[in-house]
């Protein structure tokens, strides 16, 4: 048989169903992939002796009437996982076992999957290259030495490189669709409040959305089915029906209307972005849609907009690492108050102590109605635009990154030119909405670029649809050499 | 609004991170660009905009006032950098 790891999850299932390969091999071959990695730095935790009772256990009975039969998977390190240490990406959480299961990882286990390893974030997922993370830079396998992107970037390093056959990220402000378009993979983040909360360790609660990382767009349907549902343990949950993306996927999208928003032409963009953006319009004409031109005024507001709503809402979060119940101690500290403050210093990364910083300015008593109140204001002006557009098209076409992966250590100096990286991805985040970035296409060194479809509120089945529609027609195939396992 | 080291040394007290004297200086410029590129919302007249409170479209849910677990006091406390018996011990805070 050909090597299974290139394989996508919904051909690992089949294959798993029909039972061609046993739960066992499968496991073993990824196990081996991850083993000969000498390069990447993905895996925070591997999980390979966990995997391997677990796909011995499911062999014995198999269960196939799941969705993720005998599948295993490694997550991002920001889902807890029970016994199981979660690490968030951050010194304060390294030695934190949690003794319990966040919701969506259970949700996967629910389905037939298991836990094949943690896999490396930036530091409490603040961070747009992995750069921030305690353990180390991850490297993105289209290249020795590029970013993978991030937070979830080594969600999306291990994804590409064939180290896990899917995986899960979150995204607070382009966190999974980020890094899957730096990877030339698929990545989704849905509808605030369709992915449960519960259990993530948290950055930016009103921003921070669960959601699947795979090779493909029906990969990235079967997962999300598996994800999504109603939790009572998250107050934001929204109570509604589960819903069949997978069996529901097609292709035929006639008829539909596709916005372009002539704001996301922005100063400096490439002109190979602009290819593979004009490129999607005419595919998706193919298609059957239709293209309108729309405007979304307030799109250069969302980014200052999120980077006063984001960190005031982590300085809240991440008030509670204060060293006394969980995570780091300072132990050169006579009092409680230095105690506080030396653990929070030394535990936390300098992006995360930025961040708490800002967070606690912006919020501080006399500038609270200047920044916060504002910020909320222009957060509702930019949730305004979209409702607007959403009368007159379906769905909206932008590209997912202003460029493609970078070198490391290229933006680390400069807090604002790596905060620009998430220019088309942040407004989706701010209105709650749901987007996906599918790879469309390269730069001139060959480099992944991806297209984002954004869509209405719990509107997910109809955004596959289209990018699965597209994904046939632009039918983007990567082939990497593994330098990685030298 | 500009932010200067006197500004940075006391939001770091309010948010209990204390700062290196040697990272004072760059961590104070890196904050004023920041606080730079937000200040663009001043361009934007929002006077007649109600703040965003909830982009979910339906209202929080109330839950009962339930007691659904317990009895896991081994297992809060074995996550604990020093504790004492049942207890989580902190430096002392009276003297």
């Amino acid at each position: 048989m050909s090597d299974i790891t290139k394989k996508s999850l919904t051909e690992i299932v089949r294959l798993i169903k029909k039972k061609e390969i046993k739960s066992v091999e499968l496991t073993q071959a990824f196990i081996k992939n991850i083993n000969n990695d000498n390069k990447l730095n993905s895996f925070i935790t591997n999980c390979s002796e966990n995997a391997l009772s677990k796909a011995e256990n499911f062999d014995k009975r198999p269960e196939l009437e799941t969705l993720l039969p005998g599948i295993p998977i490694a997550v991002k390190d920001l889902f807890c996982t029970h016994g199981v240490k979660t690490t968030a990406g951050s010194k304060m959480l390294e030695n934190f076992v949690p003794r319990y299961e966040s919701t969506i990882t259970n949700n996967l286990w629910n389905e037939g999957a298991f836990l094949l390893g943690k896999l490396n974030c930036d530091e409490y997922a603040m961070g747009s290259s992995n750069e921030t993370s305690y353990f180390g830079n991850v490297m993105n396998p289209i290249a020795e030495n590029t970013v993978p992107g991030g937070s979830s970037g080594g969600s999306a390093s291990a994804l590409a490189a064939d180290l896990t056959p899917t995986t899960i990220g979150t995204d607070t402000g382009g966190s999974i669709r980020q890094p899957a378009s730096f990877t030339g993979t698929v990545g989704l983040k849905p509808t605030y409040g369709l992915c449960s909360r519960w259990g993530i360790v948290a950055f930016a609660s009103s921003l921070d959305q669960a959601g699947p990382m795979t090779k493909t767009v029906q990969d990235c349907a079967l997962m999300l089915e598996a994800m999504a549902g109603f939790d009572k343990k998250d107050s934001t949950s929204i109570n509604k029906k589960k819903e069949n993306y997978s069996k529901n996927l097609t292709e035929n999208i006639k008829g539909l209307k596709i916005g372009i928003p002539k704001e996301y032409r922005v100063e400096g963009m490439s002109q190979e972005i602009d290819n593979i953006w004009e490129n999607g319009k005419k595919l998706l004409k193919d298609s059957g849609a239709e293209i309108i031109d729309i405007s979304l005024p307030n799109t250069k507001y969302a980014l200052p907009t999120y980077y006063i709503v984001a960190p005031a809402e982590a300085s809240s979060n991440l008030a509670r690492y204060d060293g006394v119940k969980y995570g780091f101690r300072s132990v050169k500290s006579d009092n409680l108050i230095e105690m506080y403050e030396n653990t929070r210093s030394e535990g936390f990364g300098d992006e995360v102590k930025r961040r708490i910083l800002i967070g606690t300015y912006v919020l501080s008593s006399g500038y609270y109605d200047a920044y916060y109140l504002k910020a909320q204001k222009v957060r509702q002006m930019i949730k305004n635009d979209f409702d607007q557009s959403f009368k007159k098209v379906d769905a909206i076409l932008t590209p997912s990154t202003p460029s493609s992966a970078f070198k490391i250590g290229e933006k680390k100096d400069d807090p604002i030119s790596m905060y620009l990286n998430d220019i088309f991805t942040v407004p989706v985040n701010l209105a709650g909405i749901p987007a996906i970035s599918i790879p469309a296409g390269t730069d001139n060194n060959n480099y992944p670029l991806g297209l984002q479809l954004i869509g209405k509120p719990l509107d997910e089945q109809k955004l596959l649809n289209i990018a699965y529609a597209v994904e046939k027609k632009i039918n983007f195939k990567q082939s990497l050499n593994k330098w990685w396992e030298n | 609004m500009s932010i200067d080291k006197d500004k940075i040394k006391h939001v770091s007290k309010l948010a209990r991170i204390s700062v290196d004297e040697k990272k004072i200086d760059g961590l104070t410029k890196d904050i004023s660009s920041i606080i730079k590129f937000i200040e663009q919302l001043n361009e934007l007249n929002t006077d007649k905009v109600e703040p965003l409170s909830s982009i979910l479209n339906e209202p929080l849910r109330l839950r009962k006032d339930e007691i659904n677990d317990g009895k896991i006091r081994e297992k809060i406390l074995e996550n604990s950098p020093q504790k004492n018996e049942d207890f989580f011990v902190v430096p002392k805070v009276i003297e």
